[in-house]
């Protein structure tokens, strides 16, 4: 008996001791670690949209951490203790099937986009894995007065009726427009948050390109697919009701560049293209794009798709940011 | 010096121990022992078998629909069928289904059969049986109904199905101590140490993971930490351990290599492996140190790896030839090569410079798959295939066993490569800056490649089924016995 009680007792009472120091007092001194600047509270509907997440399931194909690492500059400044706070359960995840969303209400802050990308991934990302969760959508034959249609592609909605989304598909929705990064003071956020290049240089660096008309066309096209295509597609054609298409658009297609890098520096809003009033946001890209950056973008779309308009070069970038918005 | 020496300690006690312990079990048991024990024990064991085996078939099957919506995303999509509402059924019902009852069922078997008595309790062995299939039917209605727990992986289960799990921890662990308390002998033999240090160790896991009172955002995320691990290397790792350090002896009639090294093996687990849990959290908000204590002790974690395998390793030596003749063997020298590497793997993994490409990556589902499939199911297998027959009287037939081992084997080997491969180059597209879609784009012939190894450990898993048929409903003695005869005795 006593050797039973030797390996049993001793076995567990040394377990004990281990989980006590390594697990249950390093979590009673985290679960009092204070918020830190800008980081609040959830709203009631937020707070839902949170356990909408858990429910499905997104968490294991998304996480939500940023490492200070480079290859996650992309998604913001590296994640800090205090931006926990208001996590319980925490939502880090262990899989980046799907990229992570510790900052999506910053790089996807429209609405309409998320509830397409919500309704059918492929309507906006062709390449997409993520499932449809259209069963958060319900489908009417008319559009009941204070709803909103969701501007669904042609080729992805439902042949009869409107697709509106359900209380919790606004609760998810507005839970992923609230996850935003409190910048912390001291810390530069123009590292590229949802740039594709985690080595682009800092906005300050004097601008390069001395003739003006030579670009990095690859560089273009990538930072495109990283950070506009998702809502004006690859072939630039947009979504007609929700994303406008930028193909001999008048801002883009044009000789005086001023109204499209501008469009890119600080975002746009209820602006009309095309006699169509757009009322998702578009937005800025002024913190995380640096000059160059954003004259590559701006010349691969100048010069994509059949547009043909004069080039611009990052002193051009350089002087809009500079008049401010 | 001829049979009876096997598992004794140290050759001073042989003539003590050896009687209780030898390896042919109730041939030589005590007094205390009779037929209706046998079969007491015999369908206890089989019930765990059988119920283990249904949580197998459900749970891959679950596993594989998930495999294949990753190259169908719109297929099945419907609420109660959306992948992230099946990812942790198929996880928590492999774990707290399948693995979690075939070790207890296995370690009913070996406690009583090692100590030479019957159980202390049949009534609590149902009891067990019953609460851990209530919570694994309860977790999976909750998971699909939408009730999951913040998606922390491997306790997603709402809090009182926790508890009801906890609950057959309890019963599990009363009723093996308590068998363990009525053997004969003074010694405790090694497989006993690990099933009761394991159902210990994991009551207390269950328990921390439930409280809530220090689990607020990152405190939540260091418990996370710890549980993920703990969970795996706590539980069905020394429970797969004593498998393995009873079915090696037995298949083989031969004692274990070294008892001390199991000793050894056993304490550094203890005093090593709790303690890398945060390595699931490098490069996170967690403290720093405890991320590196983390590091430190997944190297550590190399001594009790390597001695355990070295022994299991050491004691097969020299019967290559027999495992031409004996599947049980094949699986169980298969699981034990699955841990050496497995766990190797993890140690490599835990460095900050690997962990920076691989972290988030598919490589992690090879990982996991290499050490619960690789190791810890195929030492569930073995040790099935190894001892049910001896319970019941009945044996599966050659071709069966073959089939299963063989499919579960390319299976899994085609599984673990096709995500490794894949996770690096998932991996390095991020390294490289690429726009994230292309990390998906690439994975896709990986993804396929896994699905064809999903199906075959699928296949494998139905075979496994109608071979457990066998066992339990067919004929008697329609095949030889799993256990070899010793060295010296075979035929030349
Ligand atoms: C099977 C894995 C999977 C699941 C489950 C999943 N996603 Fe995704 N998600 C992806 C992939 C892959 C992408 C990248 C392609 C794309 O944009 O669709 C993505 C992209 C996203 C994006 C765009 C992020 C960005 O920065 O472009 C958001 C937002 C998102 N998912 C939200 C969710 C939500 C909310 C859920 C749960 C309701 C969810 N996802 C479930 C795989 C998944
Ligand atoms: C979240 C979706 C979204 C993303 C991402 C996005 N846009 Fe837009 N974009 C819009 C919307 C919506 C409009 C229409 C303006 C409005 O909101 O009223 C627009 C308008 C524009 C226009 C001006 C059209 C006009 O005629 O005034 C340009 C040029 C443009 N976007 C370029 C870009 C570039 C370059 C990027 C990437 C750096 C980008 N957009 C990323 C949604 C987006």
């Amino acid at each position: 008996m006593n050797k039973l009680l030797a390996i049993a007792g001793g076995a567990l009472g040394i377990y004990i001791v281990i989980v006590l120091l390594v697990a249950v007092i390093p979590a009673i001194e985290l679960s009092q670690a204070p918020a830190g600047p800008g980081v609040t509270a959830l709203t009631p509907l937020q707070d839902e949209g949170r356990q909408v997440y858990a429910a499905n399931g997104c968490g294991y194909c998304h996480t939500q951490q940023v490492r200070p690492l480079d290859e996650d500059k992309p998604f913001g400044r590296p994640s800090a203790p205090g931006d926990f706070a208001f996590q319980t359960p925490e939502l880090l995840g262990s899989e980046r099937t799907g990229p992570d969303l510790t900052n999506v209400g910053n790089s996807k802050p429209s609405d309409v986009w998320q509830y397409i990308h919500l309704y059918d991934p492929r309507a906006v990302e062709p390449e997409s894995i993520m499932p449809n969760f259209k069963f958060l959508f319900d489908v009417v034959p008319v559009v009941p007065p204070g709803e909103t249609a969701v501007p669904v592609p042609e080729a992805f909605a439902p042949k009869n009726g409107k697709v509106i989304p359900t209380l919790q598909a606004k609760a998810l929705v507005s839970y992923l427009l609230s996850l935003k990064q409190s910048p912390i003071p001291g810390f530069s956020t123009a590292v590229a948050m949802g740039t594709a290049t985690a080595a682009t240089p800092p906005a300050a660096t004097p601008a390069p390109a001395p003739t003006g008309y030579a670009y990095d066309a690859a560089k273009g096209q990538s930072l495109f697919t990283a950070n506009c295509a998702a809502c004006h597609q690859a072939s630039g054609q947009g979504i007609p009701g929700a994303f406008p298409s930028l193909i001999g658009n008048t801002a883009v297609d044009d000789a005086d560049p001023t109204l499209h890098i501008q469009t890119v520096l600080h975002g746009a809003h209820g602006v009309v293209v095309g006699g169509v009033k757009y009322n998702s946001a578009m937005p800025p890209f002024s913190g995380q794009l640096s000059d160059t950056d954003i004259a590559d973008i701006v010349n691969f779309e100048r010069s994509a798709w059949g547009n043909h308009a004069k080039p611009v070069n990052a002193a051009d970038v350089a002087a809009i940011r500079a008049k401010g918005n | 010096m001829g049979l009876p020496t096997l598992w004794r300690r140290n050759p001073e006690s042989t003539g003590r121990v050896a009687k209780i312990q030898h390896p042919l079990g109730s041939a030589l048991a005590g007094p205390a022992q009779s037929h209706a024990d046998d079969r007491a024990l015999a369908s206890v064991f089989v019930a765990y078998t059988a119920s283990a085996t249904f949580w197998l078939i459900f749970a891959t099957a679950v596993g594989l629909l998930l495999a294949f919506k990753f190259g169908a995303p719109d297929f099945w999509a419907a609420k109660y069928l959306t992948f992230g509402r099946l990812r942790p059924i198929h996880t928590n019902d492999t774990f707290y289904g399948f693995a979690s009852i075939a070790l207890v069922g296995l370690a009913y078997y070996v406690a009583a059969r090692s100590c030479g008595t019957s159980l202390y309790s049949t009534a609590l062995a149902w009891a067990g049986l019953a609460l851990f299939n209530i919570a694994a039917i309860a977790g999976t209605i909750a998971l699909d109904l939408g009730y999951n727990w913040g998606d922390l992986e491997y306790r997603e289960w709402p809090w009182p199905i926790r508890l009801i799990f906890l609950a057959a921890l309890l019963v599990t662990g009363w009723n093996l101590i308590a068998t363990v308390a009525r053997r004969s002998a003074d010694d405790i033999y090694l497989s006993n140490w690990y099933t009761i240090g394991g159902v210990l160790w994991t009551c207390i896991i269950a328990i921390v993971a439930v409280l809530p009172w220090y689990q607020y955002g990152l405190g939540q995320v260091a418990i996370s930490g710890y549980y993920m691990h703990n969970a795996v290397g706590m539980w069905f790792t020394p429970l797969a351990l004593g498998v393995f350090y009873y079915a090696i002896p037995k298949i083989l009639s031969r004692p274990i290599y070294s008892y001390a090294l199991g000793v050894l093996a056993f304490w550094t687990n203890l005093l090593f492996y709790p303690l890398l849990g945060a390595h699931h959290f490098l490069f996170s908000p967690l403290p720093w140190w405890l991320q590196t204590v983390a590091i430190v002790f997944s190297v550590a974690m190399l001594v009790p790896v390597w001695g355990g395998s070295a022994n299991y390793l050491l004691t097969m030596r020299g019967h290559q030839h027999d495992m031409i003749h004996s599947y049980p063997l094949m699986f169980i020298f298969v699981g034990v090569i699955g841990y050496l590497v497995g766990s190797t793997q993890g140690t490599v993994e835990a460095f900050r410079s690997m962990q920076a490409i691989w972290h988030f990556s598919n490589f992690t589902v090879g990982h996991s798959h290499l050490t619960m499939y690789g190791f810890v199911s195929f030492a569930v297998w073995g040790g099935i295939y190894a001892l049910l027959p001896l319970a019941t009287g009945k044996s599966p037939g050659r071709l069966g066993i073959a089939l299963h081992f063989w499919m579960a084997l390319v299976g899994s080997f085609i599984y673990v490569i096709s995500l490794s491969v894949g996770g690096t180059v998932q991996g390095m597209d991020w390294v490289d800056g690429k726009p994230f879609i292309q990390s998906v784009v690439d994975m896709q012939p990986y993804y396929v490649w896994r699905g064809v190894g999903g199906l075959l450990m699928f296949l494998s898993h139905v075979v496994f089924a109608w071979n457990v048929w066998r066992m339990t409903r067919g004929q008697a003695g329609n095949a030889a016995s799993p256990i070899l005869p010793p060295v010296g005795e075979v035929a030349a």
